[in-house]
């Protein structure tokens, strides 16, 4: 069993919802991208996604883009990606690593460098934000045969008859983008998102996870009502942005650490 | 003539031309561009449409656009002889507006109030708000912080014909960010808006329909050409940027045996400098907004940024189908430095009267370097896509001079 598909078994077991917090990695700065990493874990987050700095995030709000721009001021490429990822698993051998990113920097490396350097380094899944299954038949298959989880978008204005073409061809978890619009807007229309996450459950046969404009914990714990997990994105990353560099790692665990409580009472 | 004759067909109903193009965008953008292409489909095949579109064509943008003998320039280049596609006649002064027309049609035909648009050098948010304001419609144009205090009469066009310019500050504060922020705009108001998107690039259908309504420009000239001079000229010569007035004159030329297509990019301070926007000539192929094409990238994969005395070619891709025109060898790119464009730009105002864009100057720079060496009775099309009006605060300040 894939390290995803084992903690969604385990979690559901225990009758509690995923936490997926996001960081951009190389945010602020690449040195802090592990001993985030290992703060999110401390907090209480169950999987954790790693964004992988792109030029052009055009699917990202302000919040992330600027992370983006952070990290990339200090020149991080996928390859050091795949090296803070295997610097966390010298230590966290459970908790599942998903990349989420864009096509390009993918393509750069080759597809098949990349699974193997991605498998190799530790990390669970890959969420490629403009790689739709249209596009990404072949990539899927590499991801398979390397034993990676390829994860796909679910968006509100996806037709039903899509919805179950793209979760067969889905991995470890289905991502329900629970608004029109980018990461970190803030329209979330949950009696929206309750009934397009059954339906899409209803099709997956794979857990749902919902994400996009999820900012504080009661909205976290209303989601995880109808969802398995919970993403969040910019808030996180808007909790690096504002803190202190020596209350940096404090404060997102202690986010963190709030959001689990309320997911898990 | 075989693979050029199939190569007038593509794209695939996927929207690949060979292993480019294609829909590379986040999910929530699936189902837009999907109604998007089912509307386009319909529109192509409906007799009121295209009369519609032929009809503003014909009496809005002053089509047919002539095809002018520059006879002094090229007697004085000794050799082949220059003719120009005159895009710059046509209102709001560029090819541009062929494409916003049919597009803002579109954009009727499919009940959208709202139409948003990208820009760089302000040529296509210049063409978007114009036919925004024909039309009736609210218009949105997001343009680079860095291109609105380059190119600020364009601007000002753009608020007296009605439209609300957003400044761009994320990245490059460029063209690439314009269109990123753009769509994600799109993302969020995806049900009330139409994204008039400015070149022969993006996802699929974009690259099509672009170019679909820029072949006007090639079907007038093989008219024209023939009615002319009984024949069609020995090489179509067009500045690629995004590609769309390149794409317009040269794909209804594709079938045609004997006629050389070459594209011209932008080539900056020179290829070797690494200061310039020629991804078919210096990039490889990657990913960016929504299509796979040639593109200026590092090793990375990140884009890089760009740079050409032009605006309107400052962009680190190219539009799909030009990536595969190159690859199967029926069209070749070719780079034009910034001086070589603005020496071209003097020649066309002194021994034409005519102003050219500094866009086109690339074009009207590389007949400059091939023209000589050919005969008298050779003919070169030079495709001048817009005119230079907007460009004359730019060749001044490179002069030294403030106006």
């Amino acid at each position: 069993m894939s390290r995803i598909a084992s903690t969604f078994s385990t979690l559901k077991s225990a009758n509690r919802k995923a936490l997926i917090p996001f960081i951009t990695a190389g945010d602020p700065a690449p040195d802090r991208t592990v001993p985030l990493m290992r703060a999110l874990v401390a907090g209480g987050a169950d999987i954790l996604e790693l964004g992988v700095p792109f030029s052009d995030p055009m699917a990202d709000g302000p919040t992330i883009q600027r992370s983006s721009e952070r990290a990339l001021k200090h020149r991080v490429g996928l390859k050091d990606v795949l090296a803070m990822t295997a610097e966390f698993r010298q230590t966290d051998a459970t908790t599942p690593v998903v990349l989420m990113g864009y096509a390009n920097p993918i393509e750069a490396m080759g597809w098949d460098a990349f699974c193997a350097a991605a498998k190799a380094a530790g990390v669970d899944g890959v969420l490629t934000v403009d790689y739709p299954p249209e596009e990404s038949d072949e990539f899927a298959a590499r991801c398979a045969a390397a034993g990676l989880d390829n994860i796909y978008l679910l968006a509100p204005t996806t037709p039903e008859a899509r919805v179950a073409a793209i979760t067969r061809q889905a991995r470890g978890f289905v991502y329900y983008v629970s608004l029109k619009g980018v990461t970190g807007a803030a329209n979330l229309d949950l009696d929206e998102v309750a009934a397009r996450v059954g339906m899409i459950r209803a099709s997956a046969g794979l857990p749902v996870g919902v994400g996009f404009g999820i900012s504080d914990a009661e909205t976290a714990r209303k989601v995880a009502d109808v969802a398995d997990a919970v993403v969040i994105g910019s808030r996180i990353v808007r909790e690096i942005e504002q803190s202190a560099p020596e209350s940096m790692l404090d404060n997102v665990r202690n986010f963190v650490a709030g959001v689990r409580a309320a997911l898990d009472r | 003539m075989q693979m050029s004759a199939m190569a007038s067909d593509l794209p695939d109903a996927r929207g690949h031309f060979g292993p480019y193009g294609g829909v590379f965008v986040a999910e929530t953008l699936m189902a837009a561009l999907d109604e998007l292409r089912r509307e386009y489909e319909a529109a192509r095949q409906d007799p009121d449409f295209q009369a519609e579109f032929r009809h503003e064509l014909r009496h809005y943008v002053g089509r047919p656009s002539p095809i002018y003998h520059a006879r002094r320039w090229s007697e004085k280049l000794g050799g082949a002889q220059i003719y120009l596609k005159r895009e710059d006649l046509n209102h709001t002064g560029a090819h541009k507006i062929n494409n916003t027309i049919g597009q803002a049609l579109l954009a009727r035909r499919m009940g959208k109030k709202r139409v948003i648009a990208e820009t760089g050098a302000g040529q296509h948010g210049v063409a978007s708000a114009t036919v925004a304001a024909r039309y009736g419609m609210e218009c949105v144009v997001y343009m680079g912080a860095d291109d609105i205090q380059r190119q600020s009469p364009n601007v000002y066009r753009m608020k007296l014909l009605g439209a609300t310019v957003v400044g761009v500050e994320s990245g490059s504060r460029t063209l690439k960010d314009a269109l990123n922020e753009a769509m994600r705009d799109w993302v969020t108001n995806v049900e009330s808006t139409f994204y008039i998107l400015g070149t022969a690039a993006g996802p699929h259908p974009y690259p099509m329909l672009v170019r679909d309504f820029q072949c006007v420009i090639g079907e007038e000239c093989k008219v024209q050409m023939n009615e002319m001079l009984g024949r069609q000229p020995d090489a179509v010569i067009a500045c690629v940027g995004g590609g769309s007035n390149a794409i317009g004159i040269f794909h209804p030329y594709i079938p045609v045996e004997g006629v050389r297509l070459i594209g011209v990019e932008a080539g900056g301070h020179g290829i070797a400098s690494g200061q310039h926007a020629a991804p078919l000539n210096a990039g490889t192929p990657g990913v960016l907004h929504g299509f796979r094409s040639y593109l200026m990238q590092d090793a990375n994969g990140q884009v890089i940024e760009t740079h050409s005395v032009s605006a309107g070619l400052d962009y680190p891709g190219v539009g799909p189908e030009h990536s595969y025109l190159k690859d199967i060898g029926r069209a070749e790119y070719v780079a034009i430095n910034d001086d070589e464009a603005l020496a071209a730009f003097h020649d066309l105002c002194r021994y034409e009267g005519i102003i050219p864009a500094l866009e086109s100057s690339h074009a009207l720079a590389h007949a400059v370097k091939i023209a000589p060496d050919m005969d008298k009775d050779r003919i070169l099309l030079v495709n001048l896509s817009g005119r230079g009006d907007k460009d004359i605060n730019t060749v001044a300040r490179l002069a030294g001079i403030e106006l």
